[in-house]
């Protein structure tokens, strides 16, 4: 079965008065139907950067996509969403039906001066061609699936008016209103709570799999990717650096940085009595120049080849791939 | 003689703050931002205040140092080898102690003064106190910018051109230029990218070893602060709902709200997944807090008695308190 959105080496640069930042930088993945591909990386690194490409939302200026193709399996037939024009018809109608987003901040994202019930009918009414009565009664529900109380006083409250874990329900509940196919969440628990963090995710999870939608869930965290991915991408710096299913990458990573990360969480050990191994070094700049391996000015293992050469995503098992030129010889097998 | 003393001791704090609900209206109601709170630092030793947004952890950080005035209860820190009671000093009084007691903020982007170059920001703590000669000053500087990891030539920059990390290094050398006793760490690493997270809570655990100094290290993360606190408190809503020492807080965690904080942080195992506690519902709004406990509202195990009676902290085990009605 063909996988329901295949990007083929994306590039999304940004040209800005301090020179060339290369935000994604000739990325490939897929993501199956009904599955949830987790993206994980610091801040910089190009999972944003990655997600609005996709929905065709990069501001240009000073935004481009340089090349790459981004294959989505539409109700209509395989389509690639860079060939369409970003404010066109055929975008129009994907994006926020076929494909929706929710985003970091709820405060910001909703909009202030109107209900949030107003809000989610608007996104029924134009997407779902349903009338204003029906899409009403299709938003109290949606509001009543994502788990908030009184749905229909909720209806009509501002969003100054609601906690920042039911402002986020509300952006799940509008997000999913048109039943897209796609779902990406862009750090959708960074800025609540972990208790209410832990709410968001069980109701994620649970409307996946009650809706059946594919999820891109962008996080910094890797706990929550733990939790929640079937496969993972790590990125660094515009590049994916490791690609394999969850239990591969947190059972055998393969990639330094990769490693890294899991080192310096202080939630890897237990015990909590093991000092914590940081990552030396700070990341750098998308406008800086790295000659070779992007992570090699960091790696603790990085040797005289990898300032020159610059390592594609070798295989390491089955469906686990690093971009590590350690596991170059490993190709063969 | 001094050496049973504590460093710090709270005892019965309170901090609450009027709000008025409309611009004109004349109709107050009061926050209890910090409700009765009780505790102790010992010298060179640290402790763990953790609570999700709007607990009072902050409040509580900022009232030790006196930042804010309590509207009741005692602060007293140990100066000289003599309790000072500070919670009744005037601002000129606070000045002379101020050196000991100093508070490293979350955001290090807007934590330091983007005019002033690191060299200045650093110089500035002790020509404000008069410490030293202008060459004492020049090597405290220099010394303390070392333990930090940052360079001389970073003297005469300024903020902008440091990353994230390296600003909060920066604050840290702030904190602890004058060599305080008392350092409140305001989630220090909170701002910082995971990787860079480790370095700090590395480099605050070392400096701690090397300049002997305490914490109070608030934080939202039971994890982060394990690794650095002796002791942990558990903050609900304005008071400490569990405290103790760090390791039988985590293997054996006496209070409801303790247990659904520890299994509600995602572990970067996949396997893991499957015993976690959601909490139903928000956070009670603290204008307004439930009778009896106050977490009851959200605890599985409420019962009558929750409804009615707030539990008082009671002793569990060697230094481990909690506030709940029940063993568990």
């Amino acid at each position: 079965m063909e996988p329901l959105l295949q990007v083929r080496n994306l590039k999304t640069y940004f040209y800005t008065e301090e020179g060339t930042g290369k935000a994604v930088d000739g990325i490939s993945f897929n993501i199956g139907e009904e599955k949830t591909l987790g993206v994980v990386g610091e801040s910089g690194c190009g999972k944003s950067v990655t997600a609005l490409s996709i929905l065709g939302l990069i501001s240009s200026p000073p935004g481009r996509i340089l090349e790459g193709e981004i294959l989505y399996n539409s109700r209509n037939g395989i389509i690639d969403l860079l060939k369409q024009k970003p404010t066109g018809e055929l975008m129009r109608s994907i994006r926020g039906n076929e494909i929706a987003m929710i985003f970091q901040e709820p405060m910001t994202s909703l909009n202030p001066v109107y209900t949030v019930g107003d809000q989610i009918v608007e996104a029924v009414m134009l997407h779902q061609r349903l009338p204003k009565s029906q899409a009403k009664e299709k938003a109290t529900d949606m509001l009543k699936s994502v788990g908030i109380p009184a749905p229909e006083q909720r209806f009509k409250a501002y969003p100054h008016e609601l906690s920042g874990g039911m402002r986020q329900r509300v952006m799940i509940a509008m997000a999913l209103s048109c039943n897209p196919k796609l779902l990406i969440a862009d750090e959708p628990t960074t800025a609540l709570d972990v208790t209410i963090q832990a709410q968001v995710l069980e109701l994620l999870a649970e409307l996946k799999s009650q809706y059946k939608t594919s999820m891109m869930f962008i996080t910094h965290d890797l706990g929550i990717v733990a939790n929640i991915a079937d496969e993972i991408i790590v990125m660094y710096l515009g590049k994916i650096v490791e690609k394999a299913s969850v239990k591969d990458l947190f059972y055998n990573p393969q990639h330094p940085y990769t490693q890294g990360l899991l080192n310096s969480l202080p939630t890897r050990d237990l015990s909590g009595k093991k000092r914590l191994v940081p990552i030396s070094g700070v990341v750098p700049s998308p406008y800086e120049k790295v000659e070779g391996c992007v992570f090699h000015p960091r790696c603790p293992l990085a040797f005289s080849d990898c300032s020159s050469v610059v390592p594609d995503l070798y295989v390491c098992t089955k469906d686990h791939y690093a971009a590590c030129l350690l596991k170059a010889n490993s190709k063969e097998d | 003689m001094s050496s049973n003393l504590p460093l710090l001791e709270v005892k019965n704090l309170k901090k609450y703050f009027n709000i008025r609900h409309k611009i004109f209206s004349r109709q107050k109601s009061i926050l209890k931002a910090v409700d009765d709170v009780t505790f102790r630092i010992e010298e060179g030793e640290t402790l763990g205040l953790v609570g999700e947004s709007g607990c009072g952890k902050t409040t509580v950080g900022r009232s030790v140092l006196r930042l804010y005035k309590p509207t009741s209860g005692q602060i007293q820190i140990k100066l000289d080898s003599s309790m000072v009671d500070i919670t009744n000093l005037s601002g000129r009084e606070l000045m002379p102690l101020r050196k000991s007691m100093q508070i490293i903020f979350q955001d290090p982007y807007s934590s330091l003064n983007p005019r002033m170059t690191i060299g200045s920001t650093l110089r500035e703590p002790l020509f404000a106190h008069k410490w030293g000669t202008k060459e004492e000053q020049e090597a405290q500087v220099l010394r303390i910018l070392k333990a930090v990891g940052l360079k001389e030539e970073h003297l005469k920059r300024f903020p902008h051109e440091f990353s994230g990390g390296q600003r909060q290094r920066i604050a840290i050398a702030r904190a602890l230029v004058l060599h305080p006793k008392l350092v409140v760490a305001d989630e220090p690493v909170s701002a910082l990218d995971v990787s860079i997270q480790a370095q700090v809570l590395n480099l605050l655990e070392d400096l701690q070893k090397e300049f002997n100094f305490s914490y109070l290290f608030v934080a939202h993360n039971l994890f982060v602060v394990r690794h650095i606190s002796q002791k942990i408190a558990v903050m609900y809503l304005g008071r400490i709902a569990e405290m103790g020492p760090t390791e039988g807080l985590f293997n054996k965690p006496r209070h409801p709200y303790t247990m659904a904080l520890l299994s509600a942080i995602p572990l970067p195992d996949p396997e893991k997944k499957m015993n976690r506690i959601v909490l139903q519902g928000d956070v009670p709004n603290p204008i307004h807090l439930p009778r009896g406990c106050r977490f009851h509202l959200r605890c599985r195990y409420a019962e009558k008695e929750c409804q009615e009676r707030e539990p008082e902290l009671r002793e569990v085990g060697e230094g481990h308190t909690v506030a709940c009605h029940f063993d568990f």
